[in-house]
């Protein structure tokens, strides 16, 4: 939604907090779960992610999760998907160029960045995504990978 | 002409043969060799015809010759169809010109761009310019499907892999790596302003050599963001060129920065325009102070001048400004087509 997700980027250092709190229990408990049940419940898990990063972030399940090196404000919203922005179109009132309604995301990420504790990770350049995780959880892809 | 200008003329029998490469240079390209000199450098866009005639390019291309240092040819501007930017570069490098292929993500996923970087490069081009591209919705075909596989900044990376790299994004193994000098675009007149001296940072990290700029009408906006990329240390890995407008009427003014967004033009620029009695010189009177005080700045290594529609004013634009100090760009050893003017009687 939206609005949320306005909200999200401006609370970008709560929301840095409250996942580098809950993180550790989200990969321990996939990890778990992996090793008690393997791929089972994956679905529930992909489901419950999308979920939660749809109501705050307005999620698109890119399955490339960068949101804390974006200020919070997910650049799959942005009509380019551009990932490391923003464009040269912004308008005056820092809105998008293509949907005049909405506030750029890449105004909206270097914002949320300035506010998070870590937020000079937006300096770092983002390689573009991997469209075969399209649809898949980051969450899972942590547990696995680390 | 001194012997710090020779270099970017000499060619063999064929002007469109590739000149040899200079130690530390990353291109056969007169570009790049002007701006390792430090000499101020010009560029402009050659606007592509909708057509399949290849002289009407360099019809076009002509009208730049011995003003400028390179020549964008722009890849479906406004993301309206028009011929493609290599194949314009192609027409162009046959007989000489330097032109700088505009790649831009809208268009083309990352199969297609690395095709296309190293056709160019084998066709002669050794400039390119990443661009994210505008959104189909403004151009004449808003039922496209957008591509955005890669960004500028991405589409940067992936040009540097395959040139230093010698590899494709996969791995796979190049025979030959395409030797391109790359740029990308800024526009520090747009918001977030405090941050785009940090966009201009990563896009050097990616690999830009040069930047050119959306329209510069502002110029203490200019001078503030170049004083933060001089701090940053950017201008010494990166050439900046600063984008300069030839606006044609006080009502082309207010439409341009109405209708095109990041377009930043200062409400005094406009009365000028509406006071003037000839408003076509006054918009070319501001393009040469605009250049010369561009060039007064610590760090600005040239300027790319847009002129749409008043292409034939470049050069009396680039002599009045004066500032390339009596340096004499390329241009074309003889008419190039039937009924062009050659290089003496240009001026």
């Amino acid at each position: 939604m939206y609005k949320v997700r306005l909200w999200s980027v401006k609370h970008a250092r709560g929301m840095e907090r409250f996942y580098n709190a809950i993180n550790p229990a989200i990969v321990g408990t996939l990890k778990l779960k992996n090793r008690l049940f393997g791929t089972r419940f994956d679905g529930a898990v992909t489901a419950l992610e999308a979920k939660g990063k749809a109501l705050f972030f307005d999620c698109k399940m890119c399955g490339n999760c960068v949101l804390s090196s974006t200020g919070m404000s997910c650049p799959m919203n942005c009509p380019k998907t551009i990932r490391n922005g923003p464009c040269g179109g912004v308008r005056e009132n820092g809105h998008c160029e293509v949907k005049p309604e909405m506030r750029c995301v890449w105004v909206a990420a270097w914002d949320g960045a300035s506010r998070m504790e870590k937020g000079d990770a937006i300096r770092s350049v983002q390689f573009a995504v991997d469209n075969r995780s399209k649809g898949q959880s980051s969450w899972l892809r942590l547990a696995r990978d680390e | 002409m001194s012997d710090g200008h020779t270099q970017f003329e000499d060619y063999g029998s064929n002007p469109g043969d590739p000149l040899p490469m200079l130690p530390d240079h990353v291109s056969h390209g007169r570009f790049e060799r002007v701006l390792r000199a430090r000499h101020f450098a010009i560029t402009t866009e050659i606007a592509p015809p909708d057509s399949a005639d290849p002289d009407e390019v360099l019809r076009r291309a002509a009208l730049f010759d011995g003003h400028v240092d390179a020549i964008n040819a722009t890849d479906g501007s406004g993301a309206n169809c028009h011929m493609s930017s290599l194949a314009v570069c192609a027409i162009l490098t046959r007989v000489g010109y330097s032109p700088i292929i505009q790649i831009s993500c809208r268009d083309r996923n990352r199969i297609a761009v690395q095709g296309d970087v190293l056709g160019a490069a084998a066709l002669g081009v050794c400039s390119v310019l990443c661009l994210s591209g505008d959104d189909v919705s403004v151009g004449d075909h808003p039922e496209a499907k957008p591509v955005f596989d890669l960004d500028s900044v991405s589409l940067l990376s992936t040009i540097r892999t395959l040139r230093d790299e010698n590899r494709f994004l996969s791995g796979r193994p190049l025979d030959h790596a395409p030797r391109l000098f790359m740029g990308a675009s800024i526009n520090p007149f747009a918001p977030p302003l405090a941050n785009r001296v940090h966009q201009f940072a990563k896009q050097v990290a990616a690999g830009a050599q040069f930047v050119q700029s959306q329209y510069c009408f502002d110029i203490a906006m200019a001078r503030d963001f170049m004083a933060r990329s001089r701090d940053l240390g950017l201008t010494e890995q990166c050439h900046v060129l600063m984008g300069v407008g030839v606006l044609a009427s006080a009502k082309t003014a207010k439409w341009l920065r109405s209708a095109i967004p990041g377009v930043h033009i200062p409400d005094a620029i406009i009365r000028r325009l509406e006071q003037a009695e000839r408003p076509k010189a006054e918009g070319r009177a501001i393009a040469i102070e605009l250049m010369q005080q561009l060039a007064e700045i610590e760090g600005i290594s040239g300027v790319h001048l847009m002129a749409y529609k008043q292409e034939e004013w470049i050069g009396e634009i680039v002599t009045q400004s004066g500032v390339l100090k009596g340096r004499k760009p390329w241009a074309a050893p003889h008419p190039l087509i039937p009924g062009a003017p050659s290089p003496a009687t240009v001026n």
